[in-house]
Order: structure tokens, then sequence, then C-alpha cells
């Protein structure tokens, strides 16, 4: 070997594969501001489509008066649910089996409904047109509290639902009632609080907020007269299923729809769904021939796209005089809104809710979820968290802190004792998920040496002490927080969308020189797919990350694929993608057994080729593999070198973490700091370390924004109080704590490389943890739960009914 | 409405246009000319997207009409790379610290930044969060941002980079 | 979220903006750093037919000490503020106070001259300048006034300015050497307008309060002068009973209203508690 020779360590460096601090690709064109956004796009003759909203919460529609705004120079049009009727596009299906209403179709339910759609010449005289829409309403009694909706006297709010006994989740208790969904052993779990020791019971509601990506939910949409076909580009989190969708609803032959998804500026959630804006962009280019861009400002995005949580749920445990938790029990009651348009896979109307049971080891569990109708806007996506998870992360992680306080145990010690051990894994939980791998006892543990959780509670009593003393007005709360997530959906025996089985895909083809080109079903919204898909593929099949392109989003190029939300991509795509290189790799091996003219079986993979096991200098490089593939493979064997896999998961991953809050509030202004966050995340293998870090940092920022304030809030009318970044909290970078990260690494043992997802896990483990550590500095004054949010004014007020503020 | 025929320097090059007077400056970035590396996320002057930098000043334009900027000199971040192409000291920070995940804050952040270090080429962490309050950052939680910055200062100062300690 | 249609007019001195303005009559609103007004614009809560920007007015601008006032250009910026040596070394409640306006973007556009002259109860400098006794000259096409702060604020959105008057400079008397001052604020996060906020400046003779201003920010439809609170700590040590006799004569006075920054119970207790904790503060500067 000469000095020129790449050591091992060299050749494997040059790969930038798995496990390696890789730099994004993607922030070459993002830090020049090149990236490609949808408003970006400027297309020949494209007008503008804008939105007439309601701004009643409940209300008939006695007249729509669009002649003024006809006469205002650029306006084109004024689009009506009447003009949609006439394409039989007044209502669309929601996914969740739901309908609903596209443009106000007699009434409107809730403020900011979409009224009527004004397409003129650019935004500006789409603006002056919605002015002078002149729209009559007969305001109807709202119906704001979830609690109140299944009142005899509630009012009616879905007239076209009049006499359906029946929805598509089975019976309708009442005229504002979705479905009922029920999970678990009822009468076992009814014994089980028959015979407990001890049993606690709260109400603890995760309340309305909103994904608000900072990028607003857009598109634009043309169609094409002469070959009847339709382009949409738009924000969209899973650009196949919109073609899908628009292909069912518009009846436009698939083949003939090109979705594509450009850059999005984030999503959490808020871009699966298909909205209004989505469809009458698309009818207002057939009916104008134009292309017809549509851009939601963000007082509609917060106030009419696709809400987050709502969840109010009724949790109660049995326990042992020890501490040995033997029963869940919850009920929630579901806020869905005017329309169920939840975004969840079809058979799941709680989304994953029933991983309520979180990392203990409950021998019995009964969950029931009753949905409901309000006057408030439609939505229930799952913000940067799997469906429905960190609802019941929450709730659970929650409802142990208040069962350690009963038994006056310390709330880590209760988990320890409660925690599903390594050894029952696969472990089957009471309320139907398979667990596929965890090692929760190091985690916590880990977590508890490293803050020295011993010496933070010893912190605390002194600190309660002197509060006591009236020495101090702080006080000091500890938010522990042990999640487990379920995520990747989903196996095709029990996830689908609209029929959809929820696989993912990858196609990869390699080039002659060794390059190649990577399309994924799954689509970026700032994960990093570009730079971290290509890691895979580099590990799998020794081509330099670099030489190797990334594509998503285009539903033309891309195979078929669900999307990116659900921190899906990862357990799926990425699986995906190591079937598809290891299809590469088959097929390599025997170009490389007929080069090196040898039996497959003689070679043995090393690191970016093969080589003749036991003559390590016959070696074959991948580089070179790719270029025999295209001029001199064995006999019988097809040219080229490419691979599809369209991968459908065994089983869903369970990412896991241990978290913990450090947190002092000032009981005169409610006002709090955090003093330490420490986040250990076990998300199995770990493809890209800084884009995990990253990644927690994120959702951890969105967890302390919802625990702390950030709300989706109505007033007893209907109006939408926290409409704009000024009320809805968005914190800065002066607000927002420092974030201290870890891990261990459990890898899922279905998964080809043993990885799970992280995207979600910090805003799943991150709310509990900082509830957790407001209601723990309140709890030695006597409360057992404060609800969310905990913002200023709710601390003080929580302090002066506990007694301690004058 | 008639229209007003303005002139103007955007990143170093004279530019001239026909505006109505209500036009919002951050609409004749992007549609005018044609740079889109100028982003809107709020419309309400709170998040800092729309970022750009006039005569020496960090400004929101969406709250800034067009005709205001009148003989003024922009820079925007199609400005920003050294003039050989290669990324500037703070767009490098940015990629090496991983300041950035979906990219639309990143413009208005880094003409945010750029400012903050021309009045104050070494600013402490809290410096840096003050500094850049004025942007709203969904998905970072701005510990990398504000990483990024001092990256960025070390190299423009010519010290060497150090990580502060997790 | 665009603004309707209107005129655009900039002016290069004051006599044509004043003339413009009166012109113009109702329907023309002036222009500052636009950071109030170009929002309501957006979401058409203002349709002006005209604007008259200012910043084409060189006199307009500037910070100029004379004799024992300092002098300060409607459309100085609250960036030109915190850059000002002489702010610094005068007024440092000034400095402090614009830092916790807005954030750094809004402060480079944002003029002085805006914040008080549009009567929002949440801008900040009202209740100082009502604190440091400024008075702000008032011209119009009948010629220029003197208005006290204190006697400028009518209402919310409500002022002293005739139609057709601009607010053109700010006089404010030089406090003391070695008075003390704060102004401290509560608020939810940086952007936000004051849950509460409180401004004060005293001076100390002999250990105890010789003179004492207090000032309250977003308490009320307009701001206010806590003058039996300021009273209540003259002539002592600011010792905690004569700090609870200041704040409840404080709280006596806010009437708040309720929004999402919290009920008015809330408002109006942390209104008090801005006020112990700016007395305290400003007593710890002052020598």
């Amino acid at each position: 070997m000469n000095d020129m020779t790449p050591t091992r360590e060299q050749r494997e460096a040059k790969l930038e594969g798995m496990g390696c601090k890789r730099k994004r690709v993607e922030d070459i064109r993002f830090t020049q501001g090149k990236g490609n956004y949808v408003d970006d796009l400027k297309l020949p003759g494209m007008l503008h489509g804008d939105f007439v909203r309601s701004p009643h919460a409940h209300a008939r529609v006695k007249k729509i008066d669009d002649t003024e705004a006809l006469k205002v120079p650029g306006v084109l049009a004024v689009i009506t649910a009447e003009t949609l009727k006439t394409v039989n596009l007044a209502w669309m299906p929601t996914l969740a089996g739901d309908v609903q209403m596209v443009l106000a179709d007699g009434k409107v339910l809730f403020q900011n409904q979409e009224v009527a759609f004004v397409v003129a010449t650019d935004r500006y005289a789409a603006d002056d047109g919605i002015n002078k829409v002149v729209v009559e309403y007969e305001p109807l009694p709202p119906l704001i509290d979830p609690f109140k909706a299944m009142d005899k006297d509630a009012p009616v709010l879905r007239e076209d639902l009049a006499g359906k006994t029946t929805g598509v989740h089975g019976p309708r208790k009442h005229h504002n009632h979705v479905f009922e969904w029920t999970v678990g052993d009822k009468d076992l779990t009814d014994a089980a609080f028959r015979k407990a020791e001890v049993t606690i019971k709260e109400m603890i509601s995760y309340h309305r907020t909103h994904p608000s990506p900072l990028e607003t939910c857009q598109c634009v949409c043309s169609f094409d007269k002469i070959r009847g076909e339709l382009t949409i580009w738009g924000t969209f989190q899973a650009p196949h299923v919109i073609r899908t969708v628009v292909a069912l609803i518009a009846k436009i032959p698939e083949h003939k729809i090109h979705v594509i998804s450009p850059d999005i500026g984030g999503g959490f959630g808020n871009k699966v769904g298909a909205y209004p804006g989505y469809i009458c962009a698309a009818v207002a280019s057939i009916v104008t021939g134009k292309p017809v861009k549509w851009v939601e400002d963000r007082i509609e995005n917060l106030t009419a796209t696709s809400f987050a949580r709502d969840y109010h749920m009724t949790t109660e445990i049995a326990s042992t005089k020890e501490g040995k938790v033997t029963g869940l029990r919850v009920h929630v009651l579901a806020d869905h809104g005017a329309f169920d348009a939840c975004a969840d896979p079809s058979k799941w109307p709680a989304g994953f809710f029933n991983i309520v049971t979180g990392s203990y080891d409950f021998p019995t569990a009964h969950l029931s979820v009753d949905g409901i109708y309000t006057n408030k806007a439609l939505g229930g996506v799952a913000y940067r968290c799997s469906f429905r998870v960190t609802e019941a992360a929450y709730c659970i992680e929650r409802a142990m802190d208040i069962l350690a306080q009963k038994l006056n145990m310390d709330p880590a010690e209760l988990r320890l004792k409660n925690f599903i051990k390594p050894e029952q894994f696969p472990y089957h939980s009471a309320l139907g998920w398979e667990y596929d791998s965890g090692d929760y006892h190091t985690a916590m543990r880990k977590m508890m040496e490293t803050v020295d959780y011993a010496g933070l509670r010893k912190e605390q009593a002194l600190l309660r002490a002197a509060f006591k003393r009236g020495e101090t007005r702080e006080i000091m709360g500890l938010g522990v927080s042990f999640f487990t997530e379920i995520v990747g959906a989903g196996p095709s025996k029990n996830c689908d969308i609209l029929g959809i089985a929820m696989f993912d895909s990858c196609e990869i083809r390699l080039h002659p020189t060794g390059a190649g080109i990577a399309r994924v079903g799954s689509k970026s919204q700032g994960q990093g797919h570009e730079t971290t898909w290509a890691q895979i593929i580099a590990t799998e099949i020794g081509i330099p990350a670099d030489d190797i392109m990334v594509e998503e989003g285009n539903t033309d190029t891309a195979p078929y694929g669900l999307g990116t939300y659900g921190s899906r991509s990862t357990p799926v795509a990425g699986a995906a993608i190591a079937m598809a290189a290891r299809k590469i790799k088959a097929k390599a091996q025997m170009i490389a057994a007929y080069k090196l003219e040898v039996h497959e079986d003689d070679l043995e993979w090393d690191i970016d080729g093969f080589r003749v096991k036991g003559l390590p200098e016959k070696t074959m490089s991948m580089k070179d593999i790719c270029w025999a593939a295209y001029n001199s493979v064995p006999p019988g064997m097809e040219p080229g070198l490419e691979a599809v896999s369209y991968y459908d998961p065994p089983n869903m991953t369970y990412p896991f973490g241990a978290y913990i809050c450090v947190m002092n509030i000032d009981v005169d202004t409610g006002v709090y700091k955090v003093r330490r966050f420490y986040a250990l995340d076990d998300c199995g293998t770990r493809i890209n370390p800084m884009i995990i870090e990253g990644q927690v940092h994120g959702g951890l920022t969105e967890a302390f924004a919802i625990a702390m304030g950030q709300e989706i809030r109505y007033d007893a009318d209907g109006n939408v109080v926290t409409g704009s970044f000024m009320d809805f909290f968005m914190p800065t970078a002066v607000e927002t704590p420092h974030w201290e990260t870890d891990f261990t690494v459990t890898p899922s043992p279905h998964h080809p490389i043993g990885a799970k997802g992280v995207g979600e896990s910090p805003n799943v483990g991150g709310v509990p943890a900082f509830s957790n550590a407001v209601n723990d500095a309140f709890s030695f004054l006597g409360s057992t739960h404060i609800q969310m949010p905990h913002d200023y004014w709710r601390n003080w007020k929580a302090a002066k009914d506990l007694g301690a503020v004058a | 409405m008639a229209k007003t025929h303005i002139t103007m320097k955007v990143n170093g090059a004279e530019v001239e246009g026909l505006v109505e007077p209500r036009t919002l400056l951050v609409h004749f970035i992007r549609e005018n000319l044609s740079l889109t590396g100028t982003h809107i996320g709020c419309e309400t002057t709170h998040c800092g997207a729309c970022t750009v930098d006039i005569d020496g000043m960090s400004v929101k334009s969406c709250t800034m009409f067009a005709v205001q900027a009148q003989g003024s000199d922009i820079m925007t971040i199609e400005g920003v790379a050294n003039a050989d192409g290669s990324l500037s000291a703070l767009q490098e920070g940015f990629r090496m610290m991983h300041g950035l995940q979906c990219g639309f804050c990143t413009p208005g952040m880094i003409l945010r930044a750029h400012r903050l270090l021309q009045e104050n080429p070494s600013p402490s962490e809290e410096e840096i969060r003050m500094g850049i309050s004025g942007n709203i950052c969904r998905c970072t939680g701005y510990q990398n941002i504000v990483k990024a910055i001092q990256y960025a200062a070390a190299k423009i100062n010519g010290v060497e980079f150090r990580e502060a300690a997790e | 979220m665009i603004p309707g249609p209107f005129s655009y007019h900039r002016p290069a001195t004051l006599a044509d903006a004043v003339k413009l303005l009166s012109t113009l009559g109702d329907e023309a609103r002036p222009l500052a750093g636009g950071h109030s007004l170009v929002p309501m614009m957006k979401l058409r809560l203002a349709s002006p037919e005209h604007l008259v920007d200012l910043h084409g007015i060189a006199g307009l601008k500037g910070i100029r000490r004379d004799g024992n006032t300092i002098v300060i250009g409607a459309m100085t910026t609250q960036h030109e503020l915190l850059a000002s040596d002489e702010i610094g070394k005068s007024l440092p409640i000034l400095d402090e106070t614009a830092l916790l306006i807005a954030d750094p973007q809004v402060r480079y556009r944002g003029t002085i001259g805006g914040n008080v002259a549009n009567g929002d109860p949440g801008n900040d400098m009202p209740a100082l300048m009502m604190t440091l006794g400024a008075s702000y000259r008032l011209e119009g096409a009948s010629g220029a006034r003197e208005v006290a702060a204190a006697e400028f604020y009518q209402g919310a959105y409500f002022t002293a300015l005739e139609p057709g008057e601009l607010l053109t400079s700010i006089s404010i008397p030089v406090p003391a050497t070695g008075h003390g001052y704060a102004y401290e604020k509560l608020k939810r996060k940086v952007g936000d307008y004051a849950t509460a906020a409180a401004a004060v400046v005293l001076t100390m003779a002999g250990g105890k309060v010789a003179t004492c201003k207090i000032g309250l920010t977003n308490l009320s439809e307009t701001p206010l002068l806590a003058e039996d609170a300021a009273k209540a700590v003259i002539g002592t040590s600011l010792d905690p009973a004569a700090l609870k006799i200041a704040a409840a004569a404080a709280v006596a006075i806010m009437s708040p209203a309720a929004d999402a920054r919290g009920p008015v119970e809330y408002r109006k207790h942390v209104g008090g508690i801005m006020v112990t904790r700016a007395l305290q503060r400003a007593v710890g500067r002052a020598s």
C-alpha cells in the first residue's frame, strides 16, 4: 500500500454516511435566498385569489352581493358556493370521513370561514375586491364551550347531518356529536378500579393551539384547457395524497394532475390537509383559463386552517398503596370545531391516542373518546406529533405526577417503579399496541444523574421552606416527563388514508460515473431530507452522500408516498430508502462477482465496494460497479443500476425520552424562568446527530410555547382573541430557554437501519415537562392540577387561588 | 391609482419601477425586482422574515411603502454573498452551525445579524438574542442561530471560533 | 392584508406639511415610522386617502440640549435615542424605555413623535414623558403651541392635537444630577405592549425621597401620572410601609381593560408591583 491509498477511516469519512454530522446541502440555496417557495412562483398571466370571510361564528348567510366588487379595477370573478355547486364542489370530503363546506353554503359555522373567493389580476386588486363584497348575515347563537355541545338545547350546527344517526365512525348520540371511539377492556378496568387501594381522577385539558409554520398555506393552480391537465404547486406535506384527493373530487384523471411541493417553509402538521383555498384556486383556474395563486395571510392561517389539540381528558389511575399502577381509565371530549377535518389515518378517529398508557405497565385500561362539533375552526391536526400522541403523552405524564403527589412519592420514583421493563419488549399494551423496543430505566437514570435530580429536590425543599417563612416569593418546580411515542404510520394492516395504505417509497438510479439520484415519497419541510436520505444511501451502498441527489415533492417523478408528518419519514421512507439501496447492492454484488471472476458468496462488503474474502487487495469499488452496470453486466442480466422500494412497515416505531424542566416562578407576577431544560432522546439509530439536535431544539421551543401560552382562544361569541403573533405566543430568542440534549440508543428491531424518528418527540415530551414543572412548583401549596397554558396571569391566578398572593 | 416612478440602489445595482403609493416595499422587492429571497411571514411586523437592510438599518419591508425607499440603498439576501460568489461569514456560519431548517426565516435573520455585527462586532449571547428578537424562527429554537452568529463574528474578527460548552 | 389606495405626499418643509394636512383635512394622515399606522391600514382599520410622509423634513430630526432642556425632534427614531450620548448622559430612563419598545427593526423606524402622538395607551413613551414633565410642540396652520404631556392625552387615540396639527418636537427638562430612575415593564414577550408598566423619576435628600414622579403605561385609556402614589413616598426612606401605600394609591387609579394579557384584577395587581419595583430600583440608582 502506498501513501496515497486512503485509510479505512478516510474512505468512510468521504462517504458522509449515517452517524455523521453532515452539513446540509439545502443550506447552500437557503442561505442565499435561493429557496424556491410557492409564493416565489410567478407564471405569465397569473391571477390572485383572496377570501371574503365570515365575521360571525354562527350565522345564516342571507345574501352575497358582488356587484360593487366586480366594479373594482382588476377584479375578474367572485366565486361563491352557488358557483361551486355547478361543478359539484361546494362541499368536499375531509380526511376524517366528514364533509366540509368549501365556501359557505347557507350558513357559516366559525369565524373567518370562507364565504366567497375573489379572483383578480393581482393581490392588491383581490384585496380591494373582498372589501367590496357585501354579505348579509343573520346571526345564530354560537356554541363555543365544548362541554355544552351535547346539551339538549344546544344549537344545531350541522344542518347537513340532520337525521343522520350514524357517522363514518359509528353511532352519533346527539346532533353535535361526531363519533364515539372506545378501546380496551371496560369490565376488567372497572374491576381494577373497584379493587384499587388508591385512585386519582382529574380533568386534564390540552388547549386548542395551532402549528403556524412561518410560511402560511398557499398554492398556485394552473389548468391547461387544451391538454386537460391541472398543475398545482402547493405547500403540501403529502403531495401524492393531494393529487388523489383532487382526482377523486374534481373528477380529473389522476395522470393529468401534476402536484408539486417545492421548498416548504415549515409544516408542523398545518400543511397535511386539503383546504378551500386549493379547491377555489383550482376552480378559478379552470374558469378563467389562467394560473391562480392563493396565499393565506397570518390571521387566516391562525384562524382558519387546521388547529391542533383541544382535548379534554378525564383521567383516572388505579394503584396500590405502594404505587404500582393497576388500571387506567380515560374519557376524552374532543372538540373538532365545525367539521371533523382531523388528518388521522382512516380507522383512527382519535389518532393513536390509545398510546395513553405511556411508558408504564398498566395491566388493564379503557379509553373512550367523544368527538363533538362547535362553532370553531375545523381541524385537529397533529402539530409536530404523531396523531394525538402529544395529547396522550400529556395526559398520562400529568396523571402520573398527580398520582405521585397523592401517594406522597417522588414522581421519578413512581415512574421507575412502573416502567415497562427491558425484558418485556416487544410489549403488548393494554390498549392494543406492540412496543418494539425500549430501555426506559437506563434513560431515566441517566437523566437523573446528569441533572443531579436528588440535589435539585433538596434545593426545592429548602426554597419551599424559605417561601413558607416568607423569605422569598419564588417557588421552584421540577417537571419530569418520560414519554413513549408511537410513530411511523404505518402498517397497512391498520393504517390508511382515503383507503391508501400508509407505505412510503424510494426510487434510486445510479448513473455510470458513480453518482445518482434518489426520489422519495416523503416531503421535507425543513427536516433536511436532501441531506439525511443521501447519508442512508451512502452507508448502504458506498457512494458518497455528496454524489447522491435527493428529490421529493413532484408527483410526476417521485414514487407514490404518503408524505411527511407524524414522524413517519425516517421510520417509513427511511426504510424504503435502505431497502431500495439494498436491492441495488444485491445487483452490484452480482456485477462485481462477474467482473472479479469469483462467486458472489466469495465477496464481502467493505465500506465503499466489495472485496474478495481472504484477498483484501482484490476489490471493486461501487463507483466502478456503476460503470460496469452500463457496459459489462453478466450475461442475461439487464443493464443499469436502479431500484424501487415500497415499504410497508411491519410495526410502528416507539421512540422515547426522559426530559426534565427546572423552573422558578415569581408568585406575585406569575413570571417564570426556565432555569434548565435537559432532554434525553432515544430515537434508535441516529442518522445525523446535528440534525437530530436541531430537531430537538425546535420541538422543545414549540413545546415551551404551547405549554406556556400558545393558545387559540375564543371569546363567548366565537371571536378568536389570539389571531396574530402579538397575542398568539410565538417566543423570540429572548424568551426561549437554553436547551441541553442527550441520548441513548435502543435500535428498532424491525426497522432496516434501526431508526425510529425524532422530529416530534420534543414537542410530545416537552409539553408535559413544562406543565409538570409548573404544577410541581405549586403542589406544596395544595394544588393537584393547573390547566395549561401556564402564562403569567394564570400562574398568578393559581397562586392567588392557593392563597399565596393576597 | 396613478403610479409613481421610483429609483433606488438594490444590492449595488440601480433599479427602478412604477408602483402604486400603497405598494409595500416587500412586494416591490419580491414581485417587481423578482428578488424572492425576502419572505413574508406574518404581515403584522412581528416575524422579521421580510427584513432587509436600508441605508444601514434593519427594516421590516412589509411595513414600509416602496415609495418611501426612493433614493435609498438596500441590501437583500441576494446581495449578501462575497463578491466571488462564496458564502459570506454569516451564511457560512448558519450552515456550519445548523442555524436553519426550513430556511424561511433565514434571509431575514441573516440580514438582521449582518447589521447587528456591523454595530457590535463581538456581541455576547445575550446581545445576540436581543439583537435578533425581531425575527421569529419556528424551527431551530434559536440556539444554533446564536452559534451561527458567534461563528460569523469570530470569522470576521479573525479569531478562532469556540463553540460554547453545552 | 393590503392597504387601501391613497395619495402619497412627501413635503420637504414643515410649512408644506402643515399646509398639506390642513388643506387635505380629515382624509389625510401624517406618516412617521408607520409601525402603528401601516398595520392598521393593512387590516383596513385605517383607510386614509392621503399620507403625508414626514421623512423628507430634515428639521424634524435630531437631539439638542437647550440649557436645562433636551429638545428631541419628533422624527427622531428610538434607535437614534439609544445611540445618543446626550440622552445616555442626561436622560438614561429614555434609553431604558426605548430598549423595551418593540424590537430592533421597529426601533430603527419607530419615532418618538409617533410614539407619543398617536395616543395608543400601549405606547411606552407617553407615560414617561408625563413623568419627566415634558411638553410637546404642536404646529398647525394657525401657528405653534406648547402642550404639556400631562395635558395631551384625552382618551384612547384621542389627544389634544387639533385637525391639521403636527407634533414637531418634545422638550424634556433635564432631571437633577443624581436622580434615580427606572422604567419597569411587564410584557409577555419582545414586541408586546405592556401588561403593566411604571416609570419613576425621583431625587433623594438625606436618605429621604425629596421629589418623585410616577407614570403608568397601558393601565387605563390614557397614560397616567400617579400623583397620590408619588406624594406617598416623598419624605420617606421608601420603607416597606411607604411602598405599600404608594402601590395601593397607584392601583387605585388604574382601569386597564381585560385582554389576552390577563384579567383586570391581574393587570392592576402587577401594575402595583411595577410601581413598587420601579421605586426600589430608582432609589438604588439615586445619589
